[in-house]
């Protein structure tokens, strides 16, 4: 009898606790905002294999593409900011420099650096050059 | 991915042999020993680059016109190759260069660029294998795997290659470029592997830099070769250069 007591004691502790540190999450850290493709309603594999694997997507893409020369767009990293594109208040596409960019959203909430964008563009389509050749 | 990988090899072969029949029947439409011969065909996006294939400049160098630099701009203006004010060490893919016999005092002008040799010392040195050649002849530089050690560098005997000092911004979206890696001519292979020529070639007003598949008996190219002397530079050194000169 005393043994159950303190079990059903033990599940309210758990519970309480649960709840306490569910609420902190709520709180403390929000879930990232995903920005929604903006065209086409279905990414091009199904979104849980997506957030799990699209590293290795790319990883397999790049290698294809640089050293063979297989230029199919289906799982090229153009492909992620082209769909999710995001603009500014002057309808420019954003950077990679501004947090609301399509895969900050995510890499900033799971603290993951991302390499691409050292190399490559983070917009679609190609930006006047700012700076002319001295 | 085994799976997919191996899908992909059959849909290959399937595409090869799609691809034969559609030329067997393209040429009989032209006639008999009329063939329809463009530049560079556009290569299907998912068809790898073949080996069958060898890509090459062959440049006038009687064309090239003394203040003429337009191969240079269209070259740094199409992967955006801006300077930071020190030539030294600024990002240059192709150059121009001017030999003087000495005794005669003849002048000729040339661009030189990477000369996508067939055995490239580059590939040869690279400790990561960055540095390698497409089967079609091009040499690339993998920045994925390049750890900057600049022995490339030091082993190309043209300078063909630049290493980025600075933090680079606005890449071109085809053209990446990054602070820590080396990087050279590309052959423009973003054109080329959509079937156009690269940024020099279109540029050049003379139409001194002829673009086109030196394995390829019925191309421009290699019907030029064949008829008129060309000459690599440092031939000496054999490395089976795919830029070729004349009038050198």
């Amino acid at each position: 009898m005393k043994d159950k007591r303190s079990t059903r004691q033990g599940y309210w502790f758990a519970a309480i606790v649960f709840a306490l540190f569910s609420f902190e999450v709520a709180a403390g850290v929000p879930v990232p905002d995903i920005p929604k493709a903006v065209k086409g309603e279905q990414c091009v594999e199904e979104i849980g294999f997506m957030r799990r694997n699209h590293m290795e997507l790319l990883l397999h893409q790049r290698d294809d593409t640089l050293h063979k020369g297989i230029r199919t767009k289906k799982h090229s990293l153009k492909n992620c900011f082209t769909c999710h594109i995001v603009t500014d208040a002057d309808n420019q596409p954003v950077t990679v420099k501004d947090p609301r960019h399509f895969c900050r959203g995510c890499h900033d909430y799971a603290a993951v650096q991302i390499d691409c964008f050292q190399c490559h563009t983070s917009v679609p389509g190609d930006r006047k050059t700012t700076e002319a050749r001295p | 991915m085994s799976n997919a990988q191996d899908k992909n090899h059959i849909d290959h072969y399937r595409r090869k042999l799609l691809g034969g029949s559609a030329a067997l029947a393209g040429a009989a439409a032209l006639g008999p020993g009329v063939f329809f011969t463009s530049v560079a065909r556009a290569k299907p996006d998912a068809e790898p680059a073949s080996s069958e294939v060898r890509w090459g400049f062959l440049i006038d160098t009687n064309k090239c016109a003394d203040n003429c630099d337009k191969c240079v701009t269209a070259c740094n203006d199409e992967f955006n190759l801006t300077g930071f004010g020190r030539p030294e060490t600024d990002a240059q893919w192709i150059r121009t260069v001017t030999l003087r016999d000495k005794k005669t005092g003849h002048t000729t002008k040339l661009p030189l660029m990477c000369q996508h040799c067939a055995h490239p010392p580059c590939v040869d040195v690279c400790p990561t294998g960055a540095s390698f050649k497409r089967p079609d002849g091009i040499v690339l530089v993998d920045k994925h795997t390049c750890i900057g050690c600049r022995y490339c560098m030091i082993a190309c005997p043209y300078k063909a290659r630049s290493f980025v000092h600075e933090t680079i911004e606005n890449q071109k979206e085809y053209g990446p470029r990054g602070k820590g890696t080396v990087e050279s001519c590309t052959l423009c292979v973003h054109r080329v592997d959509k079937g156009e020529i690269p940024a020099c070639a279109e540029a050049c007003p003379e139409k001194a830099i002829l673009f086109g598949n030196m394995n390829d008996a019925n191309s421009e190219i290699a019907q030029r070769m064949a008829s008129t002397t060309s000459t690599e530079i440092r031939g000496d050194l054999r490395l089976d250069l795919g830029v070729r000169y004349q009038g050198i």
